[in-house]
This record gives C-alpha cells, structure tokens and sequence, in this order.
C-alpha cells in the first residue's frame, strides 16, 4: 500500500495514517508536545491550545469536505477502520457468537451470532478482516469461502424461526477467487443468499461499514433498510480490478473509482442507499467509541421502525424495493 | 454471418489457404478443423471432442423451441447511462457500438415459446452485446420473464452465457443480482417450475444469481461456469488450475449441477423434465384460482 504510513513502532497499528491525514496528524502531535512542554514547566498554554484546535478542526473539515473517490476508497479500507467485531464489543457486552455452516466449514471470515442491543435481541452477521498479517491469514482479509455465506443463511434462518430480526455489517473486498471456493460453488452460495434473504420472514438491516466489494457484500445485503457509514464505499467491483479490464491499466485506480460512484453520498443520490450515517471528524477510526454508539442508536431506531411491520408486509416492500432498482429507457410501444 | 469470421484467424495455421472463408472453422478447443456444413448440421458441436461452439440467440431458440413458436416480448428497453460512466469509451458510446453491431437492443431475448407443444416463457442471454452482461435492463427483462411465468403459470427456461454483471452500471448492476433472485423467491413461492440451463461461457453475477438457482440446472458440455475468472483466480493464488477446472463436468463432479446435456439432446430432456415440472400447472392463474375454489371444502 503505496499511500499508507507508518511512523513509530512498524508493530503498532495505532499510528497508521494515509497521505492526505498527514497534515492533521502533524497538528496534532504538535498540540500534544505543546500539552506537554506546558505540564513539565507548569506554565499556561490553554489559549495556544484551543487556537490549534480550532486550526485542526478547521484543517480537518476542510480535507473531508472534498475527498476524492479514491481518498474515500483509502478511508474505507483504513488499516485503523473498526470492524465488525469491533463495533460488536462496543455495542454490547451480551454477544454470543455462533460457528459453522453445518456442512463444511466455518469461515472466519464472516461472524455472527446474538447480540443484546439495550433491551433489542439481535442476529449480528458480518464480514470480518484482520488487524495483522497474523489475523489476516486467520480471516483471509475478509472475503468470505462459500461456508460465510452458508454460515450466514443458516443464522439468518435461526433468527427468523425465533423471530428476531437480522442486522448484517458489510465489510468486505469481495468474494474469494480461489480454487476450493468454485469448487464448493460460492456462485450457488451468493445466489441462494440473495434468494433466501428476500423472502426472510423477519426484518433484516443491512449496513455498509466498510468495503462494500461486490458479490462477497451483496450476499449479506438484502435488507428492508440497506445503510452505509459515511466513508463506506460500495460497488459491483474494485477500482483495481475495473481499472486492469476497462482502462487495461492498473494505474487507473483513481479514475475507476471516480466513475464507478461508489461513495455514500453518490449511493444516497442515487436511490440506492436509504441512509448515510455520519462519521466522527476524520473519520470512524479516529473515534470508534463514539461511532459504535452511533451505530447503535441507529440500529435501535431502525429496528424499532420496522418491528411494526407484519412478515408479509415486510416480504412484499423487500421484494418492491429491490424490483424497482434499475435504471434503463424504455419505447413506448 | 459475423459468427462465421472468427475462421480466418484459424485459418491461418491451416495449409489449406486457399479454402473459402467462412467453409472451415477451428475447434476452440481441440483445433480439429471442422467443416461448416457439417458442424451447422451437429448443431454446432466438434465432431471430434464435443466441444459446443457459442451460437447467437436466434440458433439457440431453434434448437429449444418447436419451430416457428417463439413470440418475442418486452422489446424496446434501452440502457441508460445512470452513472454516466466513462472509461477509455463512453458508456453511452459502446452501448450504441453494440447495437450497431449485433442489431440487438441489450444483451437478452424473452418471449413466449412452446417446447413440445407446451408454453413456456424464454430468456436468452446474448453474448454478443457485451459480453451478455446484466445491466439494468437484463435485469429488468430477466424480472419481467419471471413475473410472465408467475402470472401465467408456465415454465420459466433461461439460457445463460454472460461474463457477468456490466461494470459501467456498477451499483445498479450488482444490484439486479438481488433483484431477479427477489423475483425467483416469489415465482419459487407459487412452485411455478424453472429450468436453468449454462453454456459457454457463464460467470460472474450471472452465475451468483438467477443461473444457479433453477429448479433443475443443465449444463452443455465443456461450458465455463463459475463465479470469479480463472486468470483471476490464477493471478490470486499464483499455481496452475486443475484441469478442467470450472468445466460442466468439473461442476456436475462436485454436485452444483444436475446433468451435463449436449445440444442435440437438449429438447428432448427439456421435454422430459416439463412433463414432470409442469403437470400440475394449470394453464393460467385464473384457472388455477378456479381450481382451488372447485376443491371441496373440508372441515
Ligand atoms: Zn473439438
């Protein structure tokens, strides 16, 4: 990753920052020696202090205000980004996770199980990456085997014959292109998902917090409410893989994620997404705390909107909703 | 016939210089050099290997349906360009190409048809107009298909061969993939029959969606199916693929298809499979409300 640094100990993760942050980075590591400096001497600095704070916010506002496609992409897939799991742990302690698709395997590259959200039960079903190389290897980046997707329908089943709604958090770069995955058909696997999620007699709300890549996404996101973090992206391929087949040229990264429109505002716009939920200031990473709570309020409320609906209703409008998705001209005849 | 064209390039490896273009053409996969007449007369199969040639919409239809019964519907949808997509070309520019090129509006054909005197609702996927990808409109036409077998009660049969979904639609695309397995839920839901049937080459969000999820699925012989590339899996992995790797064969093997049926047996199993499939449908929904009224009352 060309546009990714480090600086301190190459081990810890925690002071990863893409190019573009740099400036804020820089601003704050000076307000923070400026902290410092003043405890030390024990003299007052307050005033210089909230200058610069206001200089980072206003630094801050003023990079996130106009990030390009491929800037979005970077942030997306930030080394720092939360998690599935990771917004799990903060949303709740009572999280019991499930395993297996009772055929072949469990995939760790898709987590789910049940989660207590305030009083709401909840099944929690997401696409899960690694911290590390380590963890990496162990979630195979996140992109899902076909047992993740079989793994997914069977808890998505669990929850609708206990009748408890489905809330799945997408964050993936797509589906496995490996030798055991076709063998084991992740073709038959995505479509039945997509089959089955249609018709799941209980609600299901479907979030992008990540890296919305494709089939690998798409198999955990037919929802009644389908919702993307601000920084999310989403799209029917990577900008890599559609910058080598349309541009034939890898280096249209940049240029295929201009066109491809895969951020949350060009989705929203678009009809696609329902709702973009905001991100803290720089970014989910730079305050997970307070984006895991946001994420909970949100879940809270959408649920609670949909409890209202009756299993056939909410099949009906599913059904409607993904129907009416289509952009093309038509002859009067 | 621009199908016939592809022979000058085989030719040329040929000694026989001098043969009429368009009288020959090269096996794409065991390089036999077949005779044109011949190979129309085995309905476009290599006499030597088997392998089955890409054919053009119109000579599928032949081959499934009882001649002259396929009435084609939904025309006149044209791609937009939602995302006004521009890469090397634009979007709106290719789609016109194609167009030009292969007299087609988008890259399938539904219509009513009948299939040893039985109605059937059809869809053919063109891989001539790029690639049989599914943008919105195959989507939508794939969707009108369905809801035409659902309303009518009658066997829904799609023949695939597609590349995938159609990247210059990217979110619109991908998202037919739930939209026409939303539409097979409910027609899978009236327990109206459908019968997929994957030829040469079926991959992608086609295959991720509707494709795999018929009531039975038919394979030809030697198709490519899958879901990723093999040079993409290739380039992920970084060893060789096994042979025959993501063939029909290699599919029917590991239990994701159910028969691997070469073209000059395809009616006649489609035929089969109807009579099994489809006795207890009643010919219109109408009749099957009718139907349902007659039953007597138990209580
Ligand atoms: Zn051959």
């Amino acid at each position: 990753m060309d546009d990714r640094n480090r600086t301190g100990n190459p081990g810890t993760p925690s002071r990863q920052y893409l190019d573009f942050e740099k400036p804020i980075f820089d601003l704050e590591a000076k307000i923070a020696e400026l902290k410092q400096v003043a405890s030390v001497q024990n003299i007052s600095v307050d005033e210089e202090v909230q200058r610069l704070n206001e200089k980072a916010k206003k630094l801050r506002h003023e990079i996130y205000s106009k990030l390009t496609a491929w800037q979005q992409v970077q942030l997306a897939r930030h080394p720092m980004r939360p998690y599935t799991l990771d917004y799990i742990k903060e949303m709740s302690s009572e999280f019991v996770e499930l395993h297996g698709d009772r055929a072949f395997a469990d995939d760790p590259a898709v987590v789910g199980g049940f989660l207590m959200v305030d009083d709401k039960r909840v099944m929690v079903i997401g696409h899960q990456k690694g911290r590390n190389t380590k963890e990496n290897l162990y979630r195979n980046f996140g992109m899902p085997h076909p047992e993740g997707y079989r793994k997914a329908l069977r808890l998505m089943k669990l929850a609708e014959k206990f009748r408890i709604p489905v809330v799945t958090l997408i964050d993936t770069p797509g589906a496995y292109p490996g030798i055991g995955a076709e063998e084991r058909g992740q073709f038959e696997a995505i479509a039945r998902n997509l089959r089955e999620m249609s018709r799941l007699m209980v609600p299901i709300l479907s979030i992008v917090i990540g890296e919305g890549g494709s089939g690998g996404a798409l198999a955990l996101g037919v929802g009644d409410r389908i919702l993307m973090l601000e920084h999310a992206i989403y799209s029917v391929i990577s900008p890599e893989g559609c910058a080598a087949i349309l541009w034939k040229d890898q280096e249209k990264v940049k240029d295929a994620a201009e066109a491809l429109k895969l951020t949350s505002k060009h989705l929203q716009d678009l009809g696609i997404i329902d709702r973009v939920i905001s991100e803290p200031g720089g970014g989910a990473h730079r305050d997970p705390k307070a984006m895991a709570a946001e994420l909970r309020r949100i879940i809270y409320e959408e649920l609670n909107y949909l409890a209202h609906l009756d299993p056939e209703t909410l099949i009906e409008r599913r059904r409607k909703k993904y129907q009416a998705i289509g952009f093309y001209k038509e002859d009067s005849p | 016939m621009s199908w016939f064209k592809r022979t000058k390039q085989s030719l040329r490896k040929t000694p026989k210089k001098t043969v009429p273009d368009g009288l020959w053409r090269k096996c794409d996969y065991c390089s036999e050099i077949l005779y044109a007449k011949e190979l129309e007369k085995k309905l476009w199969t290599c006499s030597k290997c088997g392998y089955h040639f890409l054919i053009s919409t119109e000579q599928y239809i032949d081959i499934i349906c009882d001649s002259g019964s396929f009435q084609e519907m939904h025309r006149g949808l044209r791609s937009g360009d939602p995302l006004g997509f521009k890469d090397l070309k634009r979007y709106g520019d290719r789609l016109k190409e194609y167009s030009k090129k292969t007299g087609k509006e988008e890259a399938v054909v539904t219509g009513f048809a009948k299939i040893g005197g039985r109605d059937v609702v059809l869809a053919v996927l063109d891989f001539s107009f790029m690639g049989g990808s599914m943008g919105s409109v195959v989507g939508e036409k794939v969707s009108r298909v369905i809801e035409d077998a659902t309303e009518h009660r009658r066997p829904l049969i799609i023949v695939s061969r597609s590349g995938g979904a159609r990247m210059q639609e990217s979110i619109f695309s991908l998202m037919q993939m739930a939209k026409t397995s939303a539409m097979l839920a409910k027609m899978s839901d009236e327990r109206v029959p459908y019968i997929s049937i994957l030829t040469n080459p079926t991959t992608g969000g086609v295959t991720a969606s509707f494709a795999s999820l018929g009531d039975v699925i038919i394979a030809e012989p030697k198709a490519l199916i899958g879901f990723a590339g093999p040079r993409v899996i290739q380039q992920t992995i970084r060893q060789d693929l096994p042979e025959g790797f993501q063939r029909s064969e290699f599919l029917l093997e590991h239990g994701m298809i159910d028969m691997v049926v070469p073209r000059g047996n395809l009616r006649r199993t489609l035929e089969q499979l109807l009579e099994f499939l489809a006795a207890g449908l009643a010919s219109t929904a109408a009749e099957a409300m009718k139907d349902e009224e007659q039953s007597p009352a138990v209580s």
